[in-house]
């Protein structure tokens, strides 16, 4: 009887057939495909994307020089250079980023007293030349300021887990 | 208006006739490579749903023109042809294995009066022509000088052989049962409903030939000869630009062929399925009545089946293909063949008529 069995399984095609029931009855499921310009995958709120230096909501910079996101940093894509301001205020008067060199690891973030250095969200962006990736600190307090609104959401949802 | 061409063409005498075939060879091949383009759409959407994909639908409407955009590329790349290659062979080759991937289209019956050649030993030449095609896919390995080529060309070759005899006993069992060659009559010899095609009795012929086909076409589970796993693309590794394309045309266009071939023989042609659709008239004419609509239709089935499959299976590994040849298919369709003949002879002894 067994080898009966398996004669009639063999010779029916059985196993192919139930394979071909498969990838048959896949057809008609939803699909995974997520057609990217006009639809996106959801972005959790630690998403680490590209930098932003943020400013309190009276328009003064949050940065205070303090370096530890350029001590920190295991790429080394943070350059500062500060100085102090008129005000008796320590500032930095250079903070670079190197986006080519930047890891998106996120322990700048992380290091950062005052939440002045961010990642965001925006991952869409890119540079023709190596340049065009260098950002200096007007270009990322634009971001900031452009995207506060986001970044204090994303903050916000993620507060609890930290 | 076809008639009138055709007598037009028929007073010119000769150069009158070869101009009359010139362009009924244009009017077969034509449609043909549009349906190869569109196969190629439709392998690359049916296959990605039964992965759950989408598959491409950025290139016109549902993806229609992406084929024209794949052959547009194709004709902007370079050729390349390698240093130390033998470059007559290698431009030669794929042409020889185009030519008579088209060629065996000469004799296919498309409808009850429409075909190029209403030959006696149509299968014969179906045959030979899709034996044919070995010869380019040999030249193609040697004539590239790679090792990847070659041993592609020889599993290719080896395996064409041998499923070449499991091919052509399948179809003895056909010519067994209706005693022609010629394969109009072959499909008149299935008049009637679905359950006068040659289907029934010969089934495990059938399966065979098309298991075969898709061995003989190279399409997966038995690619080997292209076998990107390990030999990167097999026999035409070292083509790139329209003469890879030529591969591709030549691969596809023996896809349909086989399926045309299959559906020829032991679905009926282009009979419907159901005489009934013949009596079904709107004023005289039946719509749904034999003729080329089904025959589409029934390819169609086919090739579904044909990509059906290479979206579930894995490749064979190059032994289990020889056994799954010698071993099981040419035994198998040589007891089929003496039940088919003493079957036919048991019907004109007591039965009269097959």
């Amino acid at each position: 009887m067994n080898r009966l069995q398996r004669f009639l399984k063999t010779w029916l095609l059985l196993e192919l057939l139930s394979g071909l029931k498969l990838t048959f009855l896949r057809m008609f499921k939803p699909k995974f495909t997520v057609l990217v310009p006009e639809e996106k995958t959801p972005q959790s709120p630690r998403f680490r994307g590209l930098h932003a230096l943020r400013r309190y909501p009276n328009g003064e910079e949050r940065c205070i020089a303090c370096k530890l996101c350029e001590a920190v940093c295991p790429a080394l894509a943070i350059t500062i250079d500060l100085a102090e301001r008129e005000d008796g205020s320590r500032r930095t008067t250079r903070y670079d980023v190197d986006l080519s060199k930047c890891i998106y690891c996120g322990l700048c973030m992380e290091s950062c007293p005052v939440d002045s250095i961010v990642l965001t969200r925006i991952y869409e962006y890119h540079g023709e030349q190596h340049s065009d990736l260098c950002f200096t600190k007007g270009m990322l307090l634009a971001i900031g300021d452009r995207y506060e609104a986001q970044i204090a959401k994303s903050l916000e949802e993620d507060a609890p887990y930290r | 208006m076809i008639q009138w061409l055709a007598d037009f063409f028929g007073g010119l005498g000769a150069p009158g006739l070869l101009i009359w075939t010139m362009i009924k060879i244009v009017a077969i091949t034509l449609p043909l490579i549009l349906c190869v383009a569109f196969l190629t759409l439709a392998e690359r959407r049916v296959i990605g749903a039964m992965q759950s994909r989408i598959g491409p639908v950025r290139v016109g409407p549902y993806g229609l023109l992406q084929p024209f955009a794949d052959v547009l590329k194709m004709l902007l790349k370079e050729v390349v042809i390698p240093a130390r290659a033998n470059r007559v062979l290698f431009r030669f080759a794929p042409l020889l294995t185009l030519a008579p991937a088209v060629a065996a289209w000469g004799t296919m019956p498309f409808s009850e009066n429409v075909w190029l050649a209403d030959l006696n030993a149509g299968l014969l030449y179906i045959m030979l022509m899709s034996s044919l095609g070995v010869y380019g896919i040999i030249l193609a390995g040697w004539a590239s000088n790679s090792r990847y080529a070659l041993l592609g060309a020889l599993r290719s070759t080896a395996q064409l052989i041998s499923y070449e005899l499991a091919m052509g006993f399948a179809l003895v069992g056909v010519i067994l049962l209706t005693g022609t060659l010629n394969l109009g009559d072959i499909v008149r010899h299935q008049t009637g409903s679905f359950w006068h095609w040659h289907v029934w009795p010969l089934l495990p012929l059938f399966v065979v030939y098309f298991i075969s086909g898709i061995a003989e076409t190279n399409r997966h589970p038995f690619d080997m000869a292209e076998g990107e796993s390990e030999l990167v693309a097999g026999f035409h590794v070292e083509y790139s630009g329209i003469v890879f394309a030529l591969f591709f045309l030549a691969e596809y266009m023996n896809m349909i062929l086989v399926s045309a071939l299959a559906a020829t023989l032991f679905l009926g042609g282009w009979m419907a399925p159901l005489s009934f659709f013949n009596e079904l008239k709107i004023s005289g004419m039946a719509p749904l009545g034999d003729g080329f609509l089904w025959l589409a239709l029934k390819i169609a089935g086919l090739l579904f089946i044909f990509l059906w499959v290479r979206a579930s299976f894995p490749r064979y590994r190059y032994d289990q293909i020889m056994r799954l040849g010698w071993k099981v298919f040419i035994p198998l369709t040589l007891v089929w063949i003496v039940v088919v003949a003493i079957g036919v002879k048991w019907s004109s002894l007591f039965g009269g008529g097959a």
